[in-house]
């Protein structure tokens, strides 16, 4: 068996250029699926940290669709109100409803101009409930009161120097924003997600003033009483609405999501995905195994002569079979081998693309059971694509092949 | 034991390879062709035998037949008083490597085996042990006086030095018969008389030793018996010069 390995081996290395290219199939397929995997669990936990799926107790609620351009609800044509904001309050599942401001808009820091989001803090223990909602710490000063007027609190990134100024923001410092001046009084730890690192919080009565909401917020969060309440709440709240925004079922202008509907369309849209690159790499190592049969079908002939000789000396059949089927199998392992290899290197750079544009720090998953199973799978995948050719090569008559 | 061939010339020795009104028929589309038809011949252990006869004689197939690479339309083959239609292929393969060692006018190495795996190769097949099979390989390629290209490929030797490795080849597994197939038919007749220096000394050392020709003068000078094959059939059997050395 070793024997067989070890000749199998040698005939490898004189293959020329063309049963190289034959393997692109195979690596391909084997690098689509490694990269997937190496970068899946990155692309999940990217995904969900920046839909800002934190809690699972909260009802988010915004007019128009998903589909609308920049922040949430701001180009709804039939706005959410503060009065939705109280009505909603007063639904007997919900312990307490927020109204929230998204705006985008610019900021001016030493001469420099960005633009970016800046969002609503509450006054009070609304407030307190918008930090605890987002999981928000300081990693310097304090976090801004929606009593304080003229403050505002910054995302990590502007501390990381990652949003496109000059340089560092730090607590202390003034920026401008909508041409006024605020006084920075903290900067956020860094939480992963670009929603959250490169936002800027501000008390809710500045955001209206400065952007003119007139009554009108963006989104509304909805903390429900109860987990187990989930479902009904979300039907009262959409009950109310229609009634309050007098639209038909069916023909809702307004959007009432739960945290699991939310990590349902995330986990379908990284499904659909998953199932079309490993459909391209089924079709690619599919692709991959008649390169196999046709490039070990093409060395049969071409050493037919040789196959003759080795039976001549004593080869039986079962040699010569196997001699090619490892021949078959190691190409496929060579394959299998430079797949993993790009694999992982797509999958790391990946992680990284995502992890800089983001500013998050989701590791690469490098899995070694998976690495083993495609090192084992591209040598079967070889080796069974190598089964025909080296029957044939098995098979062939000593006399008719030594003949020439 | 593997020297009983020596001495040969004081009680017959046995018939190790015996081939019984062979007939060998191809179709080629709607006629027979008859390459060998109704051959009798009979090798015994130590002989140097010579099968001569033009192109087209029938004499690659005659040596096909006595190599069981191949079997026969009808009659008999005995190799070592088996008959060989009796055997598998792979059995064949395994009796084939053991007992009989070939040489071939192409020389048939490997070409991407060095001189020294290819003696070891059919060791490989007999399932000797690793490191026994190097010894004798590279004892074997000092025999035939190649000790210092062992490591050399194929493509790096000279044609008499391929054959030389190939006969190294034919060794190793130290079997009974060495069967030579036009041995010099690519050699110019220098490095040819090497060649065939060496299957004489292996012959004195009690191989038996069939070689295919077409060259009577190389039969007569080398061989004890000569064979001469015309049409599928034995015209005559005479003897060759050899004892007479």
């Amino acid at each position: 068996m070793k024997d067989h390995f070890f000749l199998a081996f040698k005939n490898l290395r004189r293959r020329g250029v063309r049963s190289w290219l034959t393997l692109i199939g195979i690596f391909i397929g084997i690098a689509a699926v490694v990269a997937l995997i190496t970068l899946g669990n990155g692309l999940r936990v990217a995904a969900i940290s920046q839909f800002g799926i934190e809690s699972t107790e909260i009802i988010s609620i915004q007019a128009g669709g998903l589909n609308a351009y920049g922040p949430p609800g701001s180009f709804a044509v039939n706005k959410l109100t503060k009065d939705d904001v109280d009505a909603i309050q007063y639904l007997s599942g919900v312990e307490i409803a927020v109204g929230r401001q998204i705006k985008s808009g610019k900021l001016e820091y030493n001469d420099k101009v960005i633009f970016g989001y800046a969002t609503s803090i509450p006054e009070g223990e609304k407030g307190d409930f918008v930090y605890e909602q987002a999981g928000l710490e300081t990693e310097k000063g304090n976090l801004l009161d929606g009593g304080d007027y003229g403050k505002v609190l910054l995302g990590y990134n502007f501390f990381a120097n990652k949003v496109g100024l000059d340089r560092e923001v730090d607590v202390g410092k003034i920026v401008k924003i909508q041409d006024e001046n605020f006084k920075v009084v903290g900067i956020t730890k860094k939480k992963g997600s670009f929603l959250l690192d490169n936002i800027v919080f501000m008390a809710e009565k500045d955001i209206e003033d400065l952007f003119e909401t007139n009554g009108y917020v963006d989104i509304i969060a909805a903390k429900v009483k109860d987990k187990d309440l989930m479902d009904k709440t979300k039907e009262d709240i959409e009950d109310l609405l229609r009634k309050r925004r007098d639209v038909k079922k069916g023909e809702e202008d307004f959007e009432v999501s739960t945290p699991e509907a939310t990590l349902a369309t995330v986990n379908s849209i990284l499904l659909g995905i998953q199932i079309f690159v490993i459909l391209i790499a089924l079709i690619s190592i599919a692709v991959g195994s008649i390169g196999i049969i046709n490039t070990m079908t093409t060395s049969v002939l071409e050493r037919s002569k040789e196959i003759g000789i080795m039976k001549a000396i004593g080869a039986k059949n079962s040699d010569i079979f196997l001699q090619f089927f490892f021949e078959a199998g190691l190409l496929g392992l060579i394959g299998g081998v430079i797949g993993i290899l790009i694999g992982m290197g797509l999958g790391i750079l990946g992680t990284n693309i995502i992890n800089d544009y983001l500013g998050a720090t989701v590791a690469p998953q490098i899995n070694f059971a998976l690495v083993g199973l495609s090192l084992l799978g591209s040598f079967l995948i070889g080796s069974i694509a190598g089964v025909i050719p080296a029957l044939r090569a098995a098979n062939q008559n000593p006399v008719e092949v030594l003949r020439d | 034991m593997k020297k009983k061939g020596t001495k040969k010339k004081k009680s017959k020795p046995e018939i190790f390879i015996e081939l019984k009104d062979v007939k060998k028929y191809y179709h080629m589309g709607d006629s027979i062709v008859r390459a060998v038809d109704g051959v009798n011949v009979n090798v015994r252990r130590g002989d140097f035998v010579a099968i001569m006869g033009p192109s087209g004689s029938g004499k690659s197939t005659a040596m096909n037949l006595i190599g069981s690479l191949d079997l026969a339309t009808k009659g008999n083959i005995y190799l070592d008083k088996e008959e060989i239609h009796n055997f598998t292929e792979s059995e064949l393969a395994q009796i084939r490597g053991k007992k009989i060692g070939f040489i071939f006018q192409q020389f048939n190495l490997i070409p991407n085996l060095t001189a020294l795996e290819n003696v070891m190769l059919p060791m490989v097949f007999q399932k000797v042990d690793e490191y026994d099979r190097q010894d004798i390989a590279e004892s074997l390629l000092e025999k035939v006086e190649l000790g210092e290209r062992m490591d050399h490929y194929p493509g790096q030797l000279s044609g008499g030095e391929r054959q030389r490795v190939a006969i190294a080849r034919a060794l190793a597994n130290d079997p009974e018969v060495i069967l030579a197939d036009e041995p010099t038919g690519n050699l110019d007749t220098k490095t040819g008389e090497i060649v065939l220096e060496f299957l004489d000394r292996l012959n004195d050392e009690g191989k038996t030793i069939i070689m295919i020709t077409h060259d009577p003068k190389l039969a007569l000078k080398h061989a004890d018996t000569i064979f001469w094959l015309r049409d599928g059939k034995i015209q005559k059997v005479t003897n060759g010069n050899r004892k007479a050395k």
